[in-house]
């Protein structure tokens, strides 16, 4: 029995012994992790930081602050807080969170709440660059997931760093599909022969695939359409 | 029957179109000159009703009788615009966005003065990067020539308008969601009722609406109701972007008549299947909608005409599958979405979802009897209708209408997977959907 089993909580993480334990939550699903162990009771709940004592950088205050500002409720703007912190820190670490926390004077267990339930907030580290390739039901039907494999395959054998390979659901640019979007640049049709370029612009800060993204102003399907 | 005028498309591909001065020089901010100087508010709430235009975003509800429902007097009520578009299939608001952004602008200024409304927000899904750059600038640039902000054109009316970024989940586009999410909060779905036009946005009456239905309000005052209600259907009236994605040869966004027949849009629109290939079968709106055979292409494609096809119009996203592909994949890929973007409030759908992707993999890995594909139709069954919103109905739907149409198909599959795999049970394979794309029909 751990501490916290004997003061009659189950501790849950080690399993009784003999039981297989039933896969309640499938890979994928907006549960996050630990979401069944027990609070740890000894803990002490994080309040809302004090301001004096929280040094946050100035220009991510003064951009939370006029976030703030813009709706009726401060709350509302937590979300593009957090994708602020989020851009300065590169993740929600518990540090960004305790910024944006002491700015917005909530605590910081409402800001993690926020940022375990959107896909585009990330509570671990995962890279400043971001490959979301889209493998929903259209791009499914034209082999994204071939796409996707090519991509990571050679960003793994490459060792590109500092960036998140990641399957996306439908990122609404259907007609492009199989398309990805590169640090939000939506990119496609895709072909799997496309990995290697892809992932050496990434690695040389270059703009991926000119002329195949979705701004470039002579953008064009393959069947002379535009999107 | 092809459109004489296209009407939400026009210019679309004029670079001009998504700055202020190309949209005036085009025609545009007319329309709520008249809206705001020339008619009163109950005027333009009676145009839009009497418009027939229905909600563009998937539940087809008349965008009048919705504003109506906001209580009069003096309150602070809200507008929100949901951007989220996130249905699988559907991409013909970014469209709008990004290249007519005044559009949606001036569709939001009128429906904020049919509704009463003094505060707008754009809810945007936080993938549209491009597009919330360009809504920026061009909200920038409404303020600056005085259409939007304090007494706009000197009238009564004041609007303000902020762009709101989602970050990532399809959940928000449910519209309760969308006001927790716009709140702060995470995006689960409200008990209903109260419905959002009593108790929204921190509690005020709130008026939400599709981008697209936005964007067809500003004609609707400037040409009048009748002008609109000229194209379509008696009850699905006006025009119609519909996005066709997946086996076509043409994918694209397409401005239709509604009723329009649908084999003319796959087929003569968008290219029909790659050569040598088939209909295999049809989402008519979005991936939530239950799939339609090659049959029913000879239908119109309307509210009405969809619904009574055991389908819906739902945003108008036709996704077409060839014969090629395997629809044990489609179905898992389907169930997998669904199960991520579940919110997991609700048992039925958290659980429901879930089973149904372990369910579906052993279909294809060749695990699964025949009598689990009455298990798993068993299961759709209990989500439909049984949560607080419809995302769990959203793949129970479909699922459940490819198990029936296709119900040879899942047992085939079963088979030919386990004779894959030597015949033997249980084997940790990946199963055979995904290899079999783009292979000849079995």
């Amino acid at each position: 029995m751990s501490e916290n089993g004997e003061r009659g909580v189950p501790d849950m993480e080690r399993p009784p012994e003999g039981l297989p334990q039933a896969d309640r939550v499938g890979e994928g699903m907006g549960v996050p992790s630990g979401w069944d162990r027990p609070a740890d009771l000894d803990k002490e709940p994080a309040l809302i930081p004090d301001p004096a004592e929280t040094p946050v950088p100035d220009e991510l205050r003064a951009e939370i602050e006029a976030m703030m500002a813009r709706y009726p409720d401060r709350r509302s703007a937590t979300i593009p807080a957090l994708l602020a912190a989020q851009a300065v820190h590169g993740w929600c670490s518990p540090e960004a969170l305790r910024q944006v926390a002491a700015v917005m004077q909530v605590t910081p267990a409402y800001l993690s709440s926020v940022a375990s339930f959107y896909d585009m907030l990330n509570e671990k580290p995962v890279g400043r660059h971001h490959v979301y390739v889209c493998t929903s039901v259209a791009c499914h039907l034209v082999h994204a997931k071939r796409v996707y494999d090519a991509i990571a395959k050679e960003a793994e054998e490459t060792g590109l760093e500092d960036t998140e390979v990641r399957q996306f659901e439908c990122l609404g640019a259907c007609d492009m599909a199989p398309m990805a979007s590169i640090d939000g640049r939506f990119v496609g049709p895709l072909d799997p022969s496309d990995a290697h370029e892809i992932v050496d612009s990434i690695r040389d800060g270059r703009k991926p695939l000119p002329g195949r993204g979705l701004e470039d102003s002579d953008y064009r399907l393959p069947w002379g359409g535009r999107a | 029957m092809a459109l004489n005028e296209l009407r939400l498309l026009k210019n679309i591909n004029d670079p001009e179109l998504a700055t202020i001065d190309g949209y005036e020089r085009f025609g545009g901010y007319r329309a709520i000159r008249k809206a705001l100087l020339e008619m009163d508010a109950d005027e333009v709430l009676h145009e839009l009703e009497e418009s027939g235009l229905r909600g563009r975003g998937g539940a087809g509800f008349s965008m009048g009788k919705k504003a109506s429902f906001l209580p009069k007097g003096s309150m602070e009520k809200y507008l929100c615009c949901n951007a989220d578009e996130s249905e699988p299939g559907t991409f013909k608001d970014r469209l709008l966005m990004q290249k007519n952004p005044h559009l949606l602008i001036e569709g939001m200024v009128i429906a904020a003065v049919a509704a009463g409304a003094n505060r707008a927000f754009i809810f945007i899904r936080g993938e549209y990067e491009l597009q919330a750059e360009v809504l920026d600038r061009a909200i920038a640039e409404a303020y600056d020539r005085g259409y939007l902000g304090e007494r706009i054109l000197d009238s009564d009316h004041s609007v303000s308008l902020v762009l709101h970024r989602g970050a990532g989940a399809y959940i928000c586009g449910e519209e309760t969601a969308l006001l927790d999410s716009l709140e702060g909060k995470r995006g689960n779905p409200r008990l209903k009722p109260p419905f959002p036009a009593n108790q929204g946005l921190n509690q005020g009456p709130t008026l939400i609406n599709n981008v697209e239905t936005l964007c067809n309000a500003p004609a609707i005052i400037e040409r009048g109701a009748e002008w609109f209600k000229s194209v379509g259907t008696e009850k699905s009236t006006g025009t119609k972007l519909v996005s066709v994605s997946g086996n076509v040869r043409r994918p694209g966004n397409y401005e239709i008549e509604l009723g329009m027949r649908a084999g003319d849009i796959v087929h003569g629109l968008a290219g029909g299947p790659p050569e040598g290939r088939r209909v295999k079968c049809w989402f008519p709106g979005g991936s939530s909608a239950p799939v339609l055979t090659e049959a029913d292409l000879d239908l119109a494609y309307d509210f009405e005409t969809m619904a009574e096809a055991g389908s819906m119009l739902g945003s108008g996203a036709i996704i077409v599958v060839d014969d090629s592909v395997p629809i044990v994949g489609v179905a898992l890929r389907l169930a997998e979405f669904y199960r991520h973007e579940s919110c997991g409030k609700c048992t039925p759908c958290r659980e429901g979802t879930n089973w149904t992707v372990k369910m579906l993999e052993r279909v294809d890995t060749g695990e699964a009897t025949p009598a689990d594909l009455d298990t798993m139709a068993d299961v759709q069954t209990n989500i439909i209708g049984n949560c607080l919103c419809v995302l769990g109905d959203s793949m129970a739907m479909p699922i459940g209408s490819m198990i029936e149409k296709f119900r040879d198909e899942f047992e085939e599959h079963i088979e030919r997977a386990r004779r894959s795999n030597g015949g033997l049970p249980m084997a940790a394979h990946g199963g055979i959907a995904d290899e079999a794309i783009g292979s000849p029909a079995a």
